[in-house]
């Protein structure tokens, strides 16, 4: 909301650990769904082993977790457009943005034109994003 | 806690919500909303049923915001208002609606 007298802050999310065996990766995005809902400027980071996260094809049968990985297509409907990914993360693991999945929003000043929310940045440039910040959670 | 549908159990969480949503049935639904005291009609079942397929594809059930807007573009801008969300369930439309669509209460859920 744009509303003179409230202050909108910028809040990012780490996300730095594989998806499963911890539960650091499901309550992180717990607690993103949950802050869309304040109207605040909301980022995402992927990098280290959480580029994990946003693997294409996640299969947890043989764990016994829930795959949340259909979940992060839903942060478009929450209205989080801004998703980092660490490009010496990818590279350090071998992988490329084609084998993460695509996340898209819809842009309301576009007339719903579906965006891509995934940016990709070298570590130096995510230093200068994560200097821009208010707030940062790490998990 | 549980409830009883044609002779057979189903167990639930202390506020009635399905503990397995494998076992899902339609008439669980209706059950639900009987023990309530407002039996659904075609206007609820649309909105249960849009929740289903949500949870299908993102494993989560929607904040209302959420809700409240993809049934605006799905169903008509005329259902996509929290009034007549809230008209159908007055206790909640993300709550209570998940309630009766076996789905577990949403996050951070208003």
């Amino acid at each position: 909301m744009e509303d003179g007298d409230q202050v909108i802050k910028k809040f990012m999310y780490m996300n730095r650990k594989a998806p499963y065996g911890t539960i650091y990766a499901w309550e992180s995005l717990e607690v993103v769904l949950i802050a869309a809902a304040f109207d605040q400027d909301i980022s995402l980071v992927f990098a280290d082993d959480g580029v994990y996260q946003l693997m294409k094809d996640q299969n947890t049968e043989e764990v016994g977790m829930k795959n949340f990985s259909k979940t992060y297509s839903a942060l478009g409907d929450y209205d989080i457009k801004k998703i980092y990914i660490e490009q010496e993360s990818l590279e350090e693991r071998g992988l490329s943005l084609e084998d993460l999945q695509g996340l898209k929003y819809e842009d309301e000043d576009d007339d719903w034109a579906e965006k891509d929310s995934i940016i990709l940045v070298s570590r130096a440039e995510l230093a200068k994003v994560i200097d821009e910040q208010d707030v940062v959670f790490s998990f | 806690m549980a409830i009883e549908v044609d002779g057979q159990s189903y167990e639930t969480d202390e506020e009635g919500y399905l503990e397995d949503l494998n076992q899902w049935r339609p008439e669980l639904g209706s059950a639900m909303a009987l023990a309530d005291g407002a039996p659904l009609d075609e206007n609820h079942w649309e909105v249960i049923n849009f929740l289903r397929e949500y949870y299908e594809e993102y494993q989560i059930a929607p904040a209302v915001r959420v809700l409240t807007k993809a049934i605006g573009k799905k169903l008509g801008k005329d259902k996509g208002t929290s009034k007549y969300l809230y008209e159908l369930f007055p206790y909640g439309p993300a709550k209570q609606a998940c309630k009766y669509a076996g789905l577990p209460k949403p996050t951070g859920c208003v």
